[in-house]
């Protein structure tokens, strides 16, 4: 039987309009055989997490450029949480400065993507990470 | 070049010993690419010649500075009259903060501001809406009322500096509370000088700050039209922005075709209600990307100020030379930035401006080199500006006008772009016009296409980014001093907001609120007054565009992947 493709949810949360590396790696991650819904701006933690659970996707991955990003994502991941969708992987990328990366990762965040990221090492890092994912639930 | 077009004849005899040598040259050592292109993948030739300009006619496409079609600039003396305005975005946290920062900019010898407002007020939300949470202060500064707005002018003469605000759907409210600033610190609104950006269609199409739909949206912006013409005739009402879709991931030649269509749809919208292209005409402006091909972008706002002339004149009739003429303010590329060694920025940043001066540009903003990681930092945003100072007062390009013109490739290349950016025009219009082909998603298919291939260009080293895919090091840039806004922004915001509503005379507020709610159903209204009105009474942002949501309802995304 073939693998179950990759379902990822590309979200732009809040009220930030830079779309471009959003629609990049949604393009880019289609083109390396996932499902990839995206879901256009001015999205709410609420309904990205509604989203991803409905589309029963395996992961999520965010795009903020605006400086947001510590609110976000610890939004998202608590409503995971209380949605009992932890499971759910979640990444993101965007303008994030370093110093910032160590306490989004501790938040639950699996990887952040800085500019100058090449879309197949996104891509690959998703893969591996879904794999592994997949492995646990099966066991 | 009339003597070259003479001597074609001999020009091609010897072309054909060029060809020759160069056919041996290459059977030793081929060219390091099979093609050249630009960044805009327009295909560039070994070497450009008089024949490349056969059908050149000085005058009909170049002529002299100030003169239709103003290839050379838009006016007689150019820099040596008076150099650009340096003109650095900014603004964050709140009133006070940005303030300060503008204080020291003006301090350091920038010559006008430029305000950058946070997301809620770009989109029309007080700082206490849920949707504001977590984006106060953060890309810009938080105004909420009046209030926040007199704070932020704070001991700036407004008779003294020009103002850019980029602010486009909710731009009434925004150049009301101006306006109003003005009227205390006793500056009449017809000495206001600055600019609102004010364009909404490109916010559809690539920046995303959209509240209302296009009709309702188009009416605010020809309000402003004619409001300004009577009222602020020193201010530019609209700033048609080619930036947003350079940034967004579009080519050079469709950052001006799809910047100039933007502009058709706003003269025929402002032609419909009844006001006069020669007189409105003069008060538009327009804000372009430096991007990184140099040589493309010096063609590039050759071939936007030669096409915008003859739009004006020819598909307009517009006969008053100051309306035929595109002023614009340039930015240099933000997406150019790069997080790996962010120094070499510096480098970026200084050959995009030096295009921007050669292009003619009116005003320039230079990035910082620390902007791909967070806002710029007081230090990073010095150095930017020295850059500009640089340019103009040590490199002597600032000295004699356009001084690339008469160039063979700077002018196939002017020519180029004129004619790829007409093609995109022409289509534009075969589709019933702009706001058609953004509906239909045409603008954005294009841009789209057009960032992909550039990202897959890089990771297949087709294109090259220093530091990124070729010469990179080990780095840690850790310890980088980046400029972190303070989280409180929100609470302190919300706390004052809070205190302003106790204070303010609520039935006042109440009814002026009440009679923007009348004029925005009638559309022979012109809504300026009604705004300014009720912003002088502290009516808030979020109150005025809320009345303003309920009335004309929100756009929703056309979603385009």
């Amino acid at each position: 039987m073939a693998e179950k493709k990759i379902r990822v949810v590309i979200a732009k949360p809040g009220l930030d309009g830079h779309d471009r590396g959003a629609k990049v790696v949604a393009r880019a991650l289609r083109d390396a055989g996932m499902e990839v819904i995206y879901t256009g701006l001015r999205q709410t933690p609420e309904q990205i997490v509604d989203t991803a659970i409905q589309e029963d996707a395996d992961a999520i991955g965010i795009s903020i450029l605006s400086g947001a990003h510590s609110f976000y994502f610890s939004k998202i991941i608590s409503l995971l949480k209380d949605n009992n969708a932890s499971d759910i992987i979640v990444f993101g990328g965007g303008v994030i400065p370093e110093s910032d990366i160590p306490s989004l990762l501790e938040m639950g965040a699996g990887a952040i993507f800085g500019p100058g990221t090449p879309t197949s090492v996104c891509a690959k890092w998703l893969e591996k990470a879904v794999a592994e994912k997949r492995q646990k639930e099966t066991v | 070049m009339t003597d070259d077009k003479k001597n074609i004849p001999e020009i091609m005899e010897q072309r054909k010993k060029y060809e020759a040598k160069v056919e041996k040259v290459l059977e030793k050592r081929p060219e390091r690419r099979k093609e050249f292109h630009t960044g805009g993948n327009l295909h560039l030739k070994r070497v450009y010649d008089p024949s490349d300009l056969k059908d050149f006619n000085y005058v009909q496409d170049l002529n002299y500075p100030g003169e239709y079609p103003f290839t050379r600039g838009v006016q007689p003396t150019l820099y040596r009259g008076r150099l650009w305005t340096m003109r650095q975005y900014a603004g964050f946290g709140n009133a006070e903060e940005s303030n300060e920062r503008y204080r020291y900019l003006l301090s350091q010898g920038t010559t006008g501001l430029s305000v950058a407002f946070d997301l809620p007020t770009q989109i029309g939300y007080d700082s206490d809406h849920p949707m504001a949470q977590g984006e106060c202060g953060k890309v810009g500064v938080a105004i909420d009322s009046l209030a926040d707005m007199e704070v932020l002018f704070n001991e700036i003469p407004l008779d003294k500096v020009s103002t850019s605000m980029t602010i486009n759907a909710p731009a009434s409210v925004l150049l009301a509370m101006y306006i109003c600033v003005g009227e205390k610190q006793g500056v009449p609104a017809n000495q206001l000088a600055g600019t609102i950006q004010n364009d909404i269609l490109k916010e559809y199409i690539a920046r995303g700050t959209y509240i209302f739909p296009p009709k309702p949206s188009m009416r605010l912006i020809t309000d402003i039209f004619e409001f300004c013409s009577k009222n602020v005739p020193k201010w530019n009402t609209i700033s048609i922005s080619g930036y947003h879709i350079r940034e967004a991931g579009s080519t050079a030649a469709q950052e001006i075709a799809f910047t100039l269509a933007d502009g058709i749809a706003y003269v025929e919208a402002a032609k419909k209600k009844g006001l006069d292209p020669n007189v409105f005409g003069k008060r538009l402006s327009f804000f372009f990307n430096a991007h990184n091909d140099f040589l493309e972008e010096v063609a590039k706002y050759r071939a936007a100020r030669r096409m915008w002339a003859q739009i004006m004149k020819e598909r307009f009739g517009v006969t008053d030379q100051k309306a035929q003429t595109l002023r614009f303010h340039t930015q240099t590329g933000g997406s150019t930035l790069t997080a790996q060694q962010p120094e070499n920025n510096i480098v970026r940043v200084t050959l995009q401006a030096l295009a921007a001066v050669l292009g003619g540009t009116q005003s320039l903003h230079t990035n910082s080199m620390d902007e791909a990681l967070a806002l710029p930092s007081e230090k990073s945003v010095g150095i930017a500006l020295k850059t500009q100072q640089i340019i103009a007062y040590e490199s002597g390009v600032a000295n004699t006008i356009d001084p690339l013109a008469g160039s063979y490739v700077i002018e196939s290349l002017t020519n180029e772009i004129q004619q790829k950016a007409e093609e995109y025009i022409n289509q534009i219009d075969d589709m019933g016009g702009m706001l058609v082909a953004i509906e239909k998603g045409y603008v954005q298919k294009h841009i789209q296409d057009a960032a992909y291939a550039y990202q897959r260009a890089i990771e297949t080293n087709d294109a090259i980014v220093v530091g990124v895919n070729k010469f990179q090091i080990e780095e840690n840039n850790k310890d980088m001093k980046l400029l972190k806004v303070d989280e409180t922004v929100g609470e302190r915001q919300i706390k004052n907001l809070k205190k302003m509503k106790e204070n303010r005379d609520n039935i006042k507020v109440h009814d002026t609120l009440e009679a923007i709610r009348k004029a925005a159903r009638d559309e022979s209204q012109n809504m300026m007054p009604l705004i300014i009105d009720a912003v002088r009474n502290y009516a808030t942002e979020g109150e005025i565009c809320g009345i303003l949501r309920e009335e004309f309802g929100e756009y929703t995304e056309n979603i385009i992947l």
